[in-house]
């Protein structure tokens, strides 16, 4: 009986300390939000335009609900984007210090060029010859119908450097797309996800890798298993490290120069874009 | 020349004055000409940050100060993006508990046949369908009650029955949806067409602050999670008055203060750390359910709501709390 009346004290203090800690965060909250400027678009808190700052648990979380989400609707890529940002930060860590020892990928973190339509010279790039990296670039572009402004802003990663490597990484995928020949169907996305999984080591890319799979048809699988996938892995594991090439600069580059500077062969099947039927 | 110490006293006293005046002024008061400005609105306690002149009144935002004619246009932009995904997003961050809520607010509201609801904010609609629903429900018990009293009615009574129904039945209840927001609209007008709720059901574009509306037409205007996004809730309390007819009843249900600590801290961390992730995961938009967090703690608590209904010039005003305070239905009478 006297050891249950000491221990409501004890309780009634731990309580106290806990609401203090959730009044702390709130007040925390309210200090780093409260602000008399003027709203703008361009004004942000945190450590660039976009950032959300969580906690651990919040992250593991949103990995497990982006996870979710993105394997019953593929085509969700902002939970694809979640996910890569939840999971993948050692695996910035490891790219970014590639980077650093490269002396163009140096320069890339320094300068940091975005791609977007408003950055390109699209008629500069439509007149140059056919086979340069720009031109092909650009006919990916039309085949496929997409545009390099479609990548979702980085929001959880809690470094501004790496969270300009993540963009990045995000920027370059459609490059790679015309760096490796693949169209953006299904059997084409599974073959870059199998590259970038062993050049990178994301773990969203290797989830990515692993489950992709499954949504094809036979006839895909066994052009994957038997071709594409050997070649994607192979050339992922040697090619130079693809976040570190100054692409912008590189658009009169011939395509072929550009695979053989990466130690990036061609691909042994040529798949087109119109074989975009679902799998 | 010596002044005289009885004016030097008096002008001492009322310099005094002054400054007690000032220093007691209260933040919530409307004081025209003051300039008082305050950096940190406390979370909790309804404030109003009083700017110069030249910038413009203020007023929150969450936890964000912003200029009040901007607050109307965010919070717009804000349910517009997430209108699609309101009513996933309710059952997904009150486990479904919102719909107790609202059944709640009907049953103590217990409107009869013939009623005319007005439901603000109602945007999805749910207040007002459940509205149609316990008329009809109502309608349904009575006329069943009717006709086993009337035991074994004559052929002269029953054909009496069948021509004056139409003519003389009862006043048809009817419930105006009114919501600031078309996105939120159409979503509920879509949900009314599936459910086949159409007759005695009306859409109408309009702010709370200002009802498109003229005096005196509804018996019960509702609001229902909506309150505390309007940039002036004084306001939108007297146009609440002003379009109830005399013995209309004004009903609220709104996020409020939970009082158990225990619960308050359980509170605090789900709502922080779960929702916004809820919003990212399935509406695909961390900082709208951010701002619906924030904006939830700096409505005021039910005791200062319940003065503000008061100071609106409604009568009989009480709230129960519901869900230990999650949740508070304040409700008031214009007489």
């Amino acid at each position: 009986m006297r050891r249950l009346s000491a221990m409501w004290p004890c309780f009634g203090r731990a309580l106290r300390r806990l609401h203090q800690r959730h009044s702390k965060v709130i007040a925390k909250a309210v200090c780093a939000h409260s602000s008399s400027r003027a709203f703008t678009d361009r004004c942000y808190d945190g450590l660039y335009p976009g950032h959300i700052s969580t906690t651990p648990i919040q992250k593991a979380l949103l990995a497990v609900g982006s996870g979710v989400a993105a394997l019953q609707d593929p085509y969700r890529h902002d939970m694809v984007a979640v996910l890569g940002e939840t999971t993948g930060h050692l695996a910035l860590i490891n790219l970014r210090n590639r980077m650093r020892n490269d002396p163009e990928g140096y320069t890339i973190l320094i300068e940091r060029p975005r791609i977007r339509l408003s950055t390109l010279d699209l008629s500069k790039m439509a007149s140059l010859p056919d086979g340069s990296f720009g031109k092909e670039y650009l006919r990916f572009l039309e085949d496929n119908h997409v545009t390099p402004d479609s990548r979702v802003d980085v929001k959880f990663v809690d470094d501004e450097e790496l969270a300009y490597v993540m963009q990045r990484y995000r920027e370059v995928h459609d490059l790679l797309h015309t760096l490796l020949g693949m169209p953006t169907n299904m059997l084409g996305e599974v073959a870059v996800k199998w590259f970038e999984a062993a050049q990178t080591g994301l773990p969203m890319c290797a989830l990515g890798a692993v489950l992709g799979p499954l949504r094809l048809n036979t006839r895909r699988l066994q052009k994957l298993v038997t071709s594409l996938g050997p070649w994607a892995l192979k050339n992922g594991r040697q090619a130079r490290c693809v976040l570190s090439i100054f692409y912008e600069r590189r658009w009169e580059q011939s395509l072929e120069d550009l695979r053989q500077e990466l130690n990036i062969e061609p691909p042994p099947l040529m798949l087109s874009a119109s074989n975009k039927s679902s799998s | 020349m010596r002044v005289r110490p009885v004016k030097m006293a008096a002008s001492v006293r009322q310099w005094a004055r002054r400054v007690i005046r000032l220093s007691h002024t209260n933040i919530t008061g409307a004081s025209g000409g003051l300039s008082v400005r305050f950096d940190r609105c406390s979370a909790g306690s309804y404030c109003r940050c009083f700017g110069d002149a030249a910038e413009g009144k203020q007023t929150h935002f969450g936890f964000e100060t912003v200029p009040e004619a901007e607050k109307a246009k965010r919070v717009y932009k804000v349910f517009e993006n997430v209108a699609q995904k309101y009513d996933v997003m309710n059952d997904a961050m009150s486990l479904g508990i919102h719909r107790l809520w609202k059944d709640k607010l009907l049953h103590v509201m217990c409107p009869q046949p013939g009623a005319r609801l007005l439901d603000v904010a109602g945007g999805t609609g749910d207040i007002a369908f459940r509205f149609l629903e316990y008329i009809r429900f109502q309608q349904e018990r009575q006329r069943r009650r009717e006709t086993r009293a009337v035991e074994t009615p004559s052929w002269q009574e029953l054909s009496t029955n069948y021509s004056t129904e139409d003519e003389d039945g009862p006043r048809e209840s009817k419930a105006v949806v009114c919501d600031i927001n078309k996105e939120m609209l159409k979503v509920g007008k879509q949900k009314a067409d599936s459910m086949g709720l159409v007759s005695g059901l009306s859409w109408v574009v309009g702010d709370a602050e200002e009802l498109p509306f003229d005096d005196e037409q509804f018996d019960i205007y509702t609001i229902a999670f909506g309150i505390r996004n309007v940039t002036r809730i004084d306001q939108a309390l007297q146009e609440a008055r002003r379009v109830l007819k005399p013995g209309g009843r004004f009903m609220c249900l709104e996020f409020s203060k939970v009082t158990n600590p225990v619960l308050a801290s359980l509170y605090d961390a789900y709502s922080f750390q779960m929702i916004p992730i809820l919003g990212e995961v399935i509406a695909g938009d961390w900082k709208s359910y951010q701002y619906l967090v924030e904006s939830i703690r700096k409505f005021p608590d039910q005791e200062r709501f319940k003065e503000m209904i008061e100071d609106a010039g409604f009568y009989c005003v009480q709230y129960h709390n519901l869900t230990g305070g999650v949740v508070a239905l304040h409700s008031g009478f214009k007489l």
